[in-house]
């Protein structure tokens, strides 16, 4: 076949370019949400961690002299 | 630590494929034959050769697996096939459009080398299903090793029985038919060294966040001070601070005890390594 004149033949590489670019787009975005699915688990577990601190640390409260008051 | 070097190696991608662009459209002369849609060469072509390059890594890296029977290589063997696959799509469509445009069809059936392509992409479609249908995370990553290396010898094979077909019809750019000028082949050669590198990163970056999701995991059994149930999942387990052989328990012996006092099924894919086929869930 006959090269394509310029107007018709950059449609055709553009959308070569273009359909690269998308598939690294769609994987940032996958990746995006990953990471912010653990940035919330992250946040989850330092929650449970201040918890486990607060529980570890009421019974000294208590014992001190006038902390019941 | 799979992240070290991870910053580095995006910049460097990132140059090279600015000047990989910068050499495809503004260097490359045009082709006296195909005109300006010869320019989606120095994408198709990079696409396809990462992509089969990757899915022989990814045979090499299981017969480590199988070697070491160190779950690392099992993950990397994953990683690289998935990224191969994905690269796949991208050779696929890239090649359906330079077609199109050039013979004037979207697909050849009758063209050995595209055929031959979608073979052994379509093999390696299996690869994900396959995981996925073994439960146990020892017997999985030992199959689909098996599977890797198997096809990943299928790739050379395929790629040498298409070079001695007699139809040659689509051009062929490595070997003795290559007859690319200086200005084509560095910018070709350009853009190759960008797709590995794109690839090699985007690899860095699957495996960096598969890693770093097992250690949030493996930091959740610890504080909650009991062991979660493993449900199913087609990505490989990595067990957080396991720097030598360590296959994944069965989920017969402790993931099953832990999924029934869970009330949880383990078939079910409620709680996984990452989310690539399986769901993560509570």
């Amino acid at each position: 076949m006959p090269a394509l004149p310029l107007h018709e033949a950059g449609k055709y590489v553009a959308a070569a370019y273009v359909v690269v670019f998308a598939l690294v787009l769609i994987y940032v975005a996958i990746m995006a949400i990953r990471l912010s699915r653990v940035e919330r688990e992250l946040g989850e577990l330092l929650e449970q961690a201040d918890r486990r601190q607060e529980r570890e640390n009421a019974p000294e409260d208590l014992a001190r002299p006038g902390a019941a008051v | 630590m799979y992240g070290r070097g991870l910053r580095a190696l995006s910049l460097a991608t990132a140059a090279t494929w600015t000047v990989a662009l910068g050499l495809v459209f503004f260097y490359a002369p045009l082709e006296a034959d195909q005109g300006f849609v010869q320019k989606i060469f120095y994408v198709h072509v990079p696409l396809a050769i990462v992509s089969l390059c990757g899915f022989v890594l990814g045979g090499v890296l299981a017969i480590q697996h199988l070697r070491t029977r160190d779950a690392r290589w099992d993950l990397r063997s994953y990683v690289v096939i998935h990224m191969s696959l994905i690269l796949g799509v991208g050779t696929l469509i890239t090649g359906s459009i330079w077609a199109k445009a050039s013979w004037g069809h979207w697909w050849v059936w009758d063209e050995p080398t595209l055929v031959s392509f979608l073979i052994v992409f379509l093999l390696y479609a299996t690869y994900q299903p396959l995981r996925f249908s073994i439960e146990d995370p020892e017997r999985q990553s030992r199959y689909a090793s098996v599977f890797a290396i198997a096809a990943g010898a299928f790739v050379p094979l395929n790629f040498a029985a298409v070079r001695m077909s007699t139809g040659y019809v689509h051009p062929r750019v490595l070997g003795d038919t290559s007859n690319l000028p200086g200005p084509m082949a560095l910018t070709f050669l350009v853009s190759l060294l960008a797709m590995a590198l794109l690839y090699a990163t985007l690899c860095k970056y699957e495996m960096t966040a598969k890693h770093a999701r097992g250690q949030v995991r493996a930091l959740r059994r610890k504080l909650s001070g009991e062991a979660q149930a493993q449900g199913r999942s087609a990505a490989p387990t990595l067990h957080s601070g396991s720097s030598g052989p360590s296959p994944a328990p069965s989920p017969r012996t402790a993931g099953a005890t832990a999924a029934r006092s869970a009330g949880a099924s383990s078939a079910a894919p409620a709680t996984s390594s990452t989310p690539a086929v399986g769901r993560p869930g509570a």
